[in-house]
């Protein structure tokens, strides 16, 4: 068993977007009025369902080839995506589950809602996942996702990223984030992005360029750690 | 100034994005496409997951069926929500817990899990808290996921003494109660308005 059934520390939000960010105008209508009610931790929200022993698809962890016909693969720059998955108090976790999904190269997404003029590409269906290793590894390989416009009331694109969901060992430590790409300007003229107050937080989800894990005359690598809320030192004892 | 050699450089590491000390990665929104990642399946993104992860278990014949929407400000219908629901078993066992994965319906907005009646669980102090379910809810528009439990009316006795359901204030804790409706439960979700459901910081 995976669940180490003890509490987490508390969400620290000043490195945690605003729940109401007016710039991006989705959340005007959907973010909390009230105060969020301030629970003791219980065994439910300690534990976490366990997809360690899951068989994933021997290429689930491929999006350049997870669509495409055999011999084929997806348009775009080839990259692996790699990094350690830990908690605050920086022990690695180990079995994570990580799902990503993305658009494709042109900044398309294969999702009947996205009617953006870039096509989309026969070869790139879009979503893979993968598990963390014993050291809280993980990899991917992917085709770098491009920048598309989104209505936002404005003339308002995404930057370039990848959606990453991750398990932990604790329900509590659930969490879905983007993944963005060192070097692009739009990051810092993203709405979704900066409704991170926090410089450093913001700084935490770009990926850095990685000469090397990069792969001579294949592909090049980008580095992506990322950390779950962290255990209390109280171990939580199930009665 | 970088003095290190072009050799060097050319075959350098990444520094880690991370800052220290060490804290949580920044949560982002799962925007409205969100299927592709966890549900490919189920938007015609086919051939990649042989079965989209939509459970830890076999529920088909579970005897319990709970159905809602959720509804964003002015009233309006959220079609694009991803739920996960996280329970007990019928014994109190969060070894043997009950995982789900669900969306709101593209058109119409409804959502619909079948499962199992959670069993009574108890805090590390020894109360015994009235059975629920945790249902997480991530979409576009949430740059966090938000977190709220199903309680169930059958249960007010135990609810009543239930030491977590004193925190919430008297007059919103009927938003966490399913309401029995054909013979299944109805639990409807609003982020926001005069019926605001409740939502926890854990």
């Amino acid at each position: 068993m995976e669940n180490s059934n003890q509490s987490i520390s508390k969400r620290n939000y000043a490195t945690q977007p605003k729940a109401n960010y007016p710039d991006y105008r989705s959340t005007v209508l959907r973010h909390q009025k009230h105060e969020l009610v301030v629970l003791p931790q219980s065994i439910a929200d300690m534990t976490s369902p366990v997809f360690g022993h899951m068989s994933l698809g021997d290429k689930d962890h491929d999006l350049i080839i997870n669509y495409a016909p055999t011999g084929k693969s997806a348009i775009g720059e080839r990259i692996s995506v790699f990094g350690k998955v830990l908690d605050e108090s920086g022990r690695p976790v180990s079995n994570a589950l990580i799902e990503v999904w993305q658009a494709n190269a042109g900044g398309r997404y294969r999702h009947k809602n996205d009617s953006y003029l870039a096509p989309l590409d026969p070869n790139f269906g879009g979503c893979g996942r993968c598990l963390t290793d014993s050291d809280g590894n993980y990899s991917f390989r992917t085709i770098k996702p491009g920048p598309y416009p989104w209505p936002n009331g404005g003339n308002d694109w995404r930057p370039a990223h990848i959606h990453f969901s991750i398990f932990g060992q604790a329900f509590a430590q659930r969490l879905i984030t983007q993944m963005y790409f060192e070097g692009d300007p739009h990051v810092e003229i993203c709405p979704i992005v900066q409704s991170i107050g926090d410089a450093r937080a913001i700084e935490q989800l770009v990926a850095r360029l990685d000469m090397a894990q990069s792969v001579p005359m294949d592909l090049r690598a980008y580095r992506f750690d990322i950390v779950l809320r962290g255990p209390n030192a109280t171990m939580f004892e199930n009665n | 100034m970088d003095m290190d050699s072009l050799d060097i450089r050319r075959t350098r590491p990444a520094k880690s994005n991370l800052i220290t000390p060490l804290r949580e990665t920044a949560s982002q929104t799962a925007g409205p496409y969100v299927h592709i990642g966890c549900l490919p399946n189920s938007v015609g993104v086919k051939g990649i997951y042989s079965n989209d992860l939509m459970s830890n278990r076999l529920l088909a014949d579970a005897p319990i069926t709970i159905s809602g929407k959720v509804f964003e400000g002015e009233g309006i219908v959220c079609r694009d929500m991803m739920l996960e629901f996280w329970q007990a078993d019928e014994r109190g066992s969060y070894d043997n817990g009950i995982w789900q994965r669900t969306s709101t319906n593209l058109e119409t907005g409804l959502f619909s899990i079948k499962t199992q009646m959670p069993g009574k669980i108890s805090t590390a102090e020894g109360c015994v808290l009235a059975p629920f379910i945790s249902v997480w809810i991530t979409a576009r528009g949430l740059n966090l996921g938000i977190l709220t439990r199903i309680y169930f009316p059958e249960h007010e006795n135990v609810i009543t003494q239930d030491p977590h359901m004193a925190l919430v204030p008297e007059s919103r804790r009927s938003t966490l109660l399913a309401q029995p409706l054909d013979g299944g439960y109805r639990f409807d979700i609003h982020l926001q308005g005069a019926a605001e459901t409740v939502f926890f910081d854990v």
